[in-house]
């Protein structure tokens, strides 16, 4: 039994429709898990019935040896960071951060002694008496997580708490949050809808959509092999195209063409995708090379780095990033090559 | 530039067509003849006296100030849980409830105040305070309900979450969390149910009887016998009794945030 266990979790508001259905996660002692999906996946949904703002209609959620799928909010210990960071506008940061402490009825010098430290490991004690208005946002985020923090939280709940800060501040603070979560060994749900963010920072990561888990892995297996349609596309994978099975790494795609490919499939009617930046390009006057289709450049855009280019081919249109220069006019023949190790199979 | 001083002309034109009533009631506050002119002759204080020389109008002051306080804060008590309810739970027929606690402010006071006469008066016989007490209370609790209820609105409710995650019950996260966010615009809503009730007539009017009648009654009997600047006087009081309490409304919250 895992650290965390999410078991057969149904969450629905009206009776009809689930927002969550028979969604299961578990987590290990220290690990940081993100959340990732568009929004309505019913990320966020989760980490609410988590944190027991929610209660579920079907399913039980433990942690450790006990079951809290009942225990209200208060009494479960989470530290959470909202995406609105939500702090208390009355109170200066000092007051925001001690609020759970005070609740805990420590000793008052011992509440002293613990704010400080936080505000110190955050490096928020010059601006202890301010009020929120009076921070910027990436000092509120922080006072936000302080006030998670201090709690010394059984698990640490972030809700987009990134999604409100400019991109060089976001980048930072993810590093940040990493560092803190990584000295303190507190397990963390991260939600997200930024893959970039949610691959540099966890250990794993949960692809959502419609209310279940599409897949759950490391962020290296799911950016390298997606395990459904919808998980591919969500990482930048923009080719698809129908594949039919021949032999184990063999398939023909609609118009014949044999393709090879190192991932193999169960079912004899597949789909392979395959990333723009994967894929090669090589002039119509070379010799045919192997595992590749003939095309014609339909659309060109300039992307800085490389060229994306559209490109026509029997089995539909398909977008290829090439670093080439001066790289292929409208209207050019080429061959489109498609590596046999990039090709995956959903 | 011509199109700009042509609105200003009118928008004072407006203005003086509201104001000058007002300001012609006070300056025969202060004259000496004994009705009501226009101009004045003479200067005195003597109508200002009278006024608090008159034992009715002091006992119905006295009384107006009791039903209008006891009245508001009742609505209070009832009125903030009321729109904490429903901002934040899933109350079915949210809107209906919603447009129900504001009839009293859309539908007009005569007919207010005589359902209030027919129920409270002549089916339930009611006493006389307690009636004029329920029928200010009814009155009150709309403005209650509206100016808290839109500053619930805006509150981010995240900040009460974020109580109750960090062990707060929900009790508790109310009065330390939500309370203190909201009072400005409690004390707003206190002040113009406050004035609101103070000023009543129709509802007062269906509701008093003998010995028990408000100061706003008792003016309007007063004016049926007597036309002299008394009348003038006592307005120009309630007046300033009204200012300074929207000047405090405006001092704590801003008038445009409530009305």
């Amino acid at each position: 039994m895992s650290f965390v266990d999410l078991k057969n979790i149904r969450v629905s508001y009206d009776g009809k429709n689930n927002i969550l259905k028979e969604l299961n996660l578990s987590m290990e002692k220290g690990e940081l898990i993100s959340l990732l999906g568009p929004s309505g996946c019913g990320k966020t949904t989760t980490l609410r019935v988590i944190a027991g703002l929610i209660e579920p209609n079907d399913g039980t959620f433990t942690v450790g040896d006990s079951n809290l799928t009942k225990v209200p909010v208060h009494k479960r210990n989470f530290g959470m960071v909202f995406q609105s960071y939500a702090l208390f506008p009355h109170l200066t940061v000092r007051e925001n951060v001690g609020f759970g402490l005070k609740l805990r009825k420590e000793k008052k010098e011992v509440i002293e002694k613990k704010v400080q430290a936080i505000l110190e490991a955050t490096d928020l004690s010059h601006y202890a008496e301010r009020y929120p208005k009076q921070l910027s946002g990436g000092q509120r985020q922080r006072v936000a997580l302080a006030r998670a923090l201090v709690i010394e939280p059984q698990l640490l709940l972030l809700d987009e708490p990134l999604s409100n800060l400019d991109a060089k501040l976001r980048i930072s603070m993810r590093i940040e949050i990493k560092r803190i979560q990584r000295k303190l060994g507190i397990t963390t749900v991260f939600v997200t809808h930024d893959q970039e963010e949610c691959f540099s920072i966890s250990d794993k990561v949960a692809v959502m959509n419609n209310g279940v888990i599409e897949q759950y892995d490391s962020p290296e297996e799911i950016y390298k092999n997606p395990k459904t349609e919808f998980v591919a596309r969500f990482i930048g994978f923009e080719n698809f195209f129908a594949l039919t099975k021949q032999d184990t790494h063999t398939y023909t795609t609609s118009d014949g063409t044999l393709i090879e490919t190192v991932h193999s499939a169960g079912r004899q009617q597949t789909t392979g995708t395959i990333r723009p930046d994967d894929i090669l390009l090589s002039a119509h006057d070379q010799e045919i090379p192997s595992n590749s289709l003939a095309g014609t450049i339909r659309v060109r855009t300039f992307l800085g780095k490389s060229y994306q280019y559209e490109v026509e081919t029997s089995i539909g249109k398909l977008l290829v990033n090439d670093v080439q220069v001066p790289g292929y006019q409208v209207g050019d023949k080429v061959f489109v090559v498609i590596p046999k190790e990039k090709l995956i199979l959903v | 530039m011509r199109k700009q001083r042509g609105l200003s002309i009118f928008a004072g034109a407006v203005f003086a067509f509201l104001f000058i009533p007002l300001i012609i009631i006070t300056i025969t506050a202060f004259g000496e003849n004994p009705t009501i002119q226009f101009p004045i002759t003479g200067f005195t204080f003597q109508w200002f006296t009278a006024v608090f020389e008159n034992q009715s109008f002091m006992d119905s002051f006295l009384l107006s100030l009791e039903v209008s306080l006891l009245a508001t804060l009742l609505a209070l008590i009832i009125g903030i849980p009321a729109a904490y309810a429903l901002t934040r739970q899933g109350v079915k027929g949210k809107s209906w409830i919603k447009s129900f606690f504001l009839s009293p402010t859309i539908i007009p006071g005569v007919v207010v105040g005589y359902s209030l006469f027919q129920f409270i008066v002549i089916r339930l016989q009611i006493p006389l305070f307690t009636g004029l007490l329920l029928g200010h209370f009814l009155i009150s609790l709309p403005y209650i309900i509206r100016v808290v209820g839109s500053s619930l609105e805006q509150l981010d409710f995240s900040i009460e979450e974020v109580a109750w995650t960090l062990g707060s019950t929900k009790f508790k996260a109310f009065i330390s969390i939500v309370l203190p966010n909201i009072s400005s615009s409690i004390f707003a809503s206190f002040m113009l149910a406050f004035i609101n009730s103070f000023n009543n007539i129709p509802v007062s009017q269906f509701l008093s009887g003998p010995g028990i009648s408000t100061l706003p009654t008792t003016l309007m009997n007063y004016i049926e016998y007597n036309y002299n600047p008394v009348v003038s006087a006592l307005s120009v009081l309630l007046m300033l009794g009204t200012i300074i309490l929207m000047f405090l409304i405006e001092k704590t919250l801003g008038l445009a945030k409530v009305v």
